[in-house]
């Protein structure tokens, strides 16, 4: 069928992009996307919402599509829109968050010759993004958008960007109706192979000490995965750990799960991954801060490692049995293989690996010294989990310490619930992804644990979150302090801190109410349930500055180029000779 | 016991999507990843299908070899990823074009060398010869070598281009995709206007 319809490029997009179920786009406008601006004028399909810096708008499309497992939609422009970007495209790479952006190119005779706000996009985003395209002619521009949406959301998600040169945007071209479009090149694997899914299950049924090792690709493949997870690790009975962006695949508050593994994980999950005999990797990719000194990591285990990336498998760590798969459809073959083998775990090794366990958890890991007259930033993220715990509620973070205190002490029970920088680590990602969360799930309680100095990095969004009438809430752990760099330097370079304190912060409760939020403080222990029962309850963008202990550090802690075995557990720990190889690694 | 594993050249042959910016991406993803690229070619190798073939000789232990060829699977424009190297016999070949400048003895020895390395004159002038040599990269260093004291000038090498012995082409091969030797269709997009 040669069905196709006569638009201006401009038109395209917001054709193709309502085709692709599109229903949110995230921008900023400029010269350069003026074009498609007017056709977002034109109709009444697409909600456009404005942010206050594009890279607000990149963050914000990556907390929608982690939230609803959409494909998330940002619209910069060129030049200057599109290099605001890069931290955000960046940060959805190393995450694997399905976005795609769509950029504004100077008309395509001007490319190359300095024009005004020309950027070569497609050379500065190839790098951080999952694939690029410079769409030359109209004719292109529906394809490329409906392949961009492919590529972005198969395989192992990640960014596409697409720069729309200006007279493209304006000239006419053909959108063709029903098109299938098969890929040329690019069609992932999803199904693992069979035989060594066999070979993996009799692994599983036959382990003495095993544990499940489960990150972000579970949430990547979608609910059902989490399901399917969830029933496999109930059927064996084995401990289950997660990795900072795999919380919530698992429910948080089921005694198999032990709690984030890594640099800031728990003692017993740690531990657990130590000593185990069969490590079950499941969309989890062996990062540094998880593996801690390689040489060192779990060297008695067997491992199995599911991931939809083949450069994903044998990374770090070479492993016994790699399945190149979706995680849903291969959890699915060993769910059938075990149930038709009736395969049953080793109860009485079980047992005591359990009891093993249960002891590591005894030590009681993140324990810490309640005080009367401060407020511990532990203690307020645990008072917030219990105001919070039941309430259909979403969590994003900024990054340091707030951040792996929010990972230990909050608990998910469901997937997409948890949105945080892991990869990247990237400062003022939590109040714009927060932002993306609330306009997905408008009802929704949205909380970003931030961090003082994070929450100054896109403190503008608070202007978007008034427009649109977003009820975020911003609960801030203020220590006054570049927590997380402060502890490194206490540790690495003899508590010189240099350039770590937040000198002339601002008062985020006046900052607050000059943006038009509701602005809120506790500094005292007693004022805190109080300030978090209204901060939850007011319909209103609120920020509630939680005036902490400015000396806390996060424990426990595996210090950089330490085994994973070796925790520091708390301030009492003596304070370890960092190798120099150690000082290298951040 | 020493236990590092040893690097080794690979050469590695790549079918892509002949679009633009595509030998960037090839280039890119060595160098952000720090491998390192002992010689690459590129040239179309279907008009038709618009297809181009690169081939890179490459340098690192098994397990950086692998990343390679995985890493190289992942980027969207590839249609295939040959190990050339560890999967079986192949045959390799690199041109080179030699200027050797010298009168005398030594413009006759150069002349007499050539020959016995086949190497042809394709330009000369009274004092000068360009050869052209077609060989593996080890006869080709050879023969520079060899030239070097005779007046060597410069050298232009294509780099090694190579293909797999035997009947079986780029795509009824076993290795199709580093991402997975099974090939399930794409996701059916349905486009309404
Ligand atoms: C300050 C700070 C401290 C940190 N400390 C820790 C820590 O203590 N512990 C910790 O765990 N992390 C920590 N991190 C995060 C860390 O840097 C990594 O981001 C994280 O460990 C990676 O998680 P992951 O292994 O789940 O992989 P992800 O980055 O989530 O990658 C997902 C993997 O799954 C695969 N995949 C994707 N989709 C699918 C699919 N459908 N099917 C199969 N596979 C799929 C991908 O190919 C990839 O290999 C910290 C980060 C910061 C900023
Ligand atoms: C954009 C960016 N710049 C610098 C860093 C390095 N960094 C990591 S944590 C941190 C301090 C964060 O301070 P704050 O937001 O107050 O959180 P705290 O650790 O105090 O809880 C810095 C500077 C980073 N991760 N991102
Ligand atoms: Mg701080």
């Amino acid at each position: 069928m040669s069905e196709y319809q006569e638009l201006t490029g401009a038109e395209i997009v917001i054709k193709a992009l309502v085709d692709e179920g599109v229903d949110i786009v995230f921008g900023y406008p400029g010269g350069a996307v003026l074009p498609i601006y007017d056709a977002i004028f034109a109709q009444n399909s697409l909600r456009h919402i404005l942010v206050r810096q594009e890279a607000g708008a990149a963050h914000a499309a990556e907390g929608y599509a982690r939230s609803t497992g959409k494909v998330g939609v940002l619209l910069v422009t060129s030049g200057p829109g599109a290099t605001n970007v890069v931290t955000g495209l960046t940060d959805a790479m190393m995450d694997s968050i399905p976005i795609v952006c769509l950029t504004g190119q100077v008309a395509t005779h001007l490319i190359g010759n300095d024009a005004f706000q020309e950027a070569d996009t497609v050379g500065i985003t190839r790098p951080c993004t999952k694939h690029n395209y410079l769409v030359r002619d109209a004719n292109d521009v529906g394809r490329v958008i409906h392949e961009a949406f492919y590529v972005a959301r198969s395989g192992r998600p990640g960014p596409v960007v697409v720069d729309l040169p200006k007279d493209v945007q304006l000239s006419i071209g053909r959108y063709a109706a029903a098109t299938e479009v098969a890929h040329r090149t690019y069609r992932p694997r999803v199904k693992g192979d069979s035989t060594k899914i066999e070979a993996a299950v009799a692994m599983i049924a036959a382990a003495k000490r095993p544990l499940f090792y489960t990150g972000g690709g579970v949430i990547n493949a979608g609910r059902r995965a989490s399901e399917l997870l969830t029933e496999l690790v109930r059927l064996t009975g084995y401990p289950i750990t997660n990795t900072l962006m795999g919380l919530g695949a698992y429910p948080g508050s089921d005694p198999q799960f032990l709690g984030m593994v890594g640099m800031h994980g728990l003692y017993e999950s740690n531990l657990a991954m130590a000593n185990c005999d069969l490590m079950i990797a499941v969309g989890s990719r062996f990062d540094d801060r998880v593996t801690g000194k390689l040489t060192a990591f779990s060297k008695g285990s067997k491992k199995i490692h599911i991931d939809i990336d083949p450069s994903s498998i044998n990374k770090n760590v070479p492993v016994d049995i790699g399945i190149v798969g979706d995680v849903g459809s291969v959890l699915d073959d060993i769910l059938k293989v075990w149930k038709k083998k009736r395969y049953k775990p080793d109860a009485k090794a079980l047992k005591a690996w359990w009891k093993q366990i249960e002891q590591w958890r005894g030590r009681d890991c993140l324990r810490y010294r309640k005080t009367a007259d401060v407020i511990k930033p532990q203690y307020a993220i645990e008072r917030l989990y219990h105001h919070i715990k039941g309430r259909d509620a979403y969590i994003t973070t900024e990054v340091g310490q707030h951040q792996m205190w929010a990972a230990q002490f909050l608990r998910f029970e469901e997937p997409n619930r948890w949105m945080t920088s892991g990869g990247l680590g990237t400062m003022g990602y939590g109040l714009p992804a927060a932002m993306g969360v609330q306009v997905a799930h408008p009802d929704a309680l949205v909380i970003d644990v931030a961090g003082e100095a994070s929450i100054l990095m896109n403190i503008q969004e608070l202007s978007t979150i008034i427009q649109y009438h977003l009820p975020v809430k911003v609960f801030i752990l203020n220590n006054h302090y570049m927590g997380m760099v402060r502890q490194w330097q206490e540790l690495l370079h003899g508590g010189r801190y240099a350039e770590t304190y937040m000198d002339a912060l601002p008062d985020f409760v006046k900052l607050a109410e000059a943006f038009g939020a509701v602005g809120l403080r506790a500094s005292r222990p007693e004022e805190l349930d109080d300030v978090i029962q209204q901060m939850i309850t007011t319909p209103h963008p609120v920020v509630a500055d939680i005036v902490v202990d400015p000396d806390e550090n996060c424990f426990p802690m595996i210090p950089s180029g330490a085994a994973h075995y070796e925790m520091l557990l708390g301030p009492e720990d003596a304070k370890p000779e960092i190798s120099a190889e150690g000082k290298m690694l951040v | 016991m020493n236990l590092e594993p040893i690097a080794r050249a690979h050469t590695i042959a790549v079918l892509v999507d002949n679009e633009a910016g595509v030998l960037a991406r090839v280039v890119g993803l060595f160098s952000g990843r720090g491998y390192n690229i002992e010689s690459l070619t590129v040239a179309e190798v279907d008009a038709v299908k618009r297809m181009s073939r690169i081939t890179i000789v490459t340098k690192g232990t098994p397990m950086v070899i692998e990343q390679i060829k995985n890493q190289l699977g992942r980027l969207v424009p590839v249609h295939a990823v040959q190990d050339l190297t560890s999967e079986g016999p192949h045959v390799a070949r690199e041109l080179a074009l030699i200027k050797v400048e010298g009168t005398g003895e030594r413009r006759v020895e150069s002349l007499r060398i050539a020959d016995i390395f086949r190497a042809r004159a394709v330009d000369s002038t009274t004092h000068s010869f360009i050869f052209e040599m077609t060989g593996s990269t080890e006869k080709l260093d050879a023969f520079i070598g060899l030239m070097r004291p005779l007046g060597l000038v410069e050298v232009s090498r294509t780099g090694v281009v190579a293909i797999r012995r035997g009947a079986s082409g780029f795509e009824n091969g076993k290795m199709a995709r580093a991402n997975g030797d099974e090939r399930p269709r794409a996701k059916k997009q349905r486009v309404k206007v």
